[in-house]
């Protein structure tokens, strides 16, 4: 029980304080590739911190969906990240078929900021839901795919033993389809959370934009979570990432914990050098990429079955 | 040793994915000469090092990888084309076709009766895969040049499938086989370039309807 309660309280520190820290990363890294010093490394942090103090303010036309949203937005990655180890702390919570609930609880989170997107009533918001929702169904299948084969390869439905300690083994087995899982996974991240090249996180006046263009008119604390939430959507879809790349454990509990947020930094440098590297793609060739993903873990299934 | 020719024709089904959904031509024919090179590899890879393999991997190398993609390039430049416009099928169906095929031909050749060594490889599922991916490129493409690509994506498959013969056949079948697909590949540039000077386009679909 004393363990538990540690782990439960090291999963959530790592959660809370390191998820505004990748943004930084990602940011410096890009302004290093454009030869700028950029943003300090906690910049979201304060951010986040300046926006919680201002007023909210409310636009007439709006109901209680409206304010719904952030908060599904904030507590939801919150959920998920209960479900998944990070590095070697293992889940808090975990039972057998927790795999479907991690991937609807985001559906839920889409549903609600989509939901309050188009409460507002602005016709550019509504485009920007509308997007959101038509990438992540395309995405959803990609991720139940790559479930399904860790739990072929586990033999369990929880995400606690998919990523645990039998993954290590497997990367001895399967290896090829363990790569294409992870190529898939790094995708989905990407989509999920609004990277190029699906969707250029720093846009604010393109018609092209998806995620910024739906919280428009969320002012103060209300945006101040829906950052807040988007850091850790990012946190949470990367140590998936990060725990399919590096399964191995040290057994030293410090020792771990480093090498994750060593791990994780990493990743957030490896997105931002995607984002300085590659373009947005055009809007038309974005599901395409995406049916290109989800077939690439349907291969990986096959691949496992035959 | 096996292990790197699995993980090498894994490569060629992802180029195989990769023509398949990918519309401009150039990138097409570095995806060819690419899967090509890596093919070559394979005599090698698959068989050790002799005389015989060697001068396969050589041969097939600078057919393969070097001489048929600057063929093709150079007839890309003179017919002034960059990407296929409107193919007959959309891409992603195209693509979802292409991994139906290939995930058909992984199945399918689990229930062939191959012989032991051959039963876990993936010689055989592969080399049925990049069969289908050549049928495809040929049955959906409209601009010539994406079916001489389709063409010797299928000439690959057969290839990978050959790889598995290569202690029985003899050179000369081989090195004739080689050489009949570059002047196959020499013969369609010229033909291509014919055509566009005749018609004007390289359309196939034009060339149905007979002219005056």
């Amino acid at each position: 029980m004393k363990t538990t309660l540690l782990q439960l309280f090291l999963h959530l520190l790592l959660l809370f304080s390191l998820s505004p820290l990748l943004a930084g990363v990602i940011g410096k890294t890009k302004a290093l590739f454009a030869g700028r010093i950029g943003p300090p490394f906690l910049q979201l942090y304060f951010d986040i911190w300046k926006l919680i103090s201002k007023r909210l303010v409310l636009s007439r036309t709006t109901t209680w969906i409206f304010r719904v949203g952030p908060v599904t937005g904030l507590v939801v990655p919150v959920l998920a990240a209960l479900l998944i180890p990070f590095g070697a702390i293992g889940a808090p919570i975990s039972f057998n078929g927790d795999l479907i609930f991690f991937v609807y609880l985001f559906g839920l989170s889409r549903f609600f900021i989509a939901s309050s997107a188009l409460d507002t009533g602005s016709a550019f918001e509504g485009m920007g839901a509308v997007r959101e929702v038509t990438y992540s169904c395309l995405a959803e299948p990609t991720i139940l795919l790559s479930f399904i084969v860790l739990a072929r390869l586990s033999g369990s439905l929880s995400l606690d033993a998919m990523f645990g300690q039998t993954l290590a083994a497997s990367w001895h087995t399967a290896a090829p389809s363990l790569l294409l899982i992870l190529a898939c996974m790094f995708l989905v991240t990407l989509v999920e959370n609004c990277r190029i090249p699906f969707d250029d996180p720093n846009t604010h006046l393109e018609l092209t934009m998806i995620h910024e263009v739906m919280v428009l008119d969320h002012s103060g604390p209300d945006f101040g979570m829906i950052l807040y939430g988007a850091a850790m959507k990012l946190f949470v879809l990367g140590a998936l990432v990060v725990g399919l790349l590096v399964p191995d454990t040290t057994g030293n509990m410090a020792l771990d914990i480093l090498l994750f947020t060593v791990c994780m930094l990493v990743l957030a440098v490896l997105v931002g050098v995607v984002e300085s590297t590659i373009a947005r793609l055009r809007l038309i060739r974005i599901p395409q990429l995406l049916v290109g993903g989800m077939l690439l873990s349907f291969f990986s299934l096959i691949l496992l079955l035959r | 040793m096996n292990n790197t020719a699995n993980l090498l024709l894994l490569l060629v089904v992802m180029l195989n994915f990769f023509i398949l959904g990918s519309s401009r031509l150039g990138s097409n024919i570095r995806t060819i000469a690419i899967q090509g090179g890596m093919l070559s590899l394979l005599p090698v890879l698959a068989h050790g090092f002799s005389n015989h393999t060697v001068f396969l991997a050589v041969a097939a190398f600078l057919l393969k990888g070097i001489a048929i993609p600057y063929l093709l390039f150079r007839a890309v430049r003179q017919v002034h084309i960059g990407r296929e416009i409107q193919p007959l099928f959309g891409y992603v169906p195209t693509l979802i076709l292409g991994t139906l095929a290939t995930a058909a031909s992984f199945i399918f050749s689990d229930r062939l009766p191959l012989v032991a060594e051959h039963n876990l490889s993936l010689f055989v599922p592969v080399g049925l895969a990049t069969l289908a991916t050549g049928f495809l490129l040929l049955i959906t493409r409209r601009k010539a040049i994406n079916q001489v690509i389709g063409y010797l994506i299928f000439e690959n498959g057969i290839f990978i499938f050959g790889m598995l013969l290569t202690e029985a056949m003899p050179l000369m079948v081989e090195s004739g086989v080689l050489l009949d697909l570059l002047v196959a590949v020499f013969i369609m540039v010229i033909v291509m370039h014919q055509i566009k000077r005749e018609f004007s386009t390289i359309n196939i679909d034009q060339l149905t309807s007979l002219k005056e």
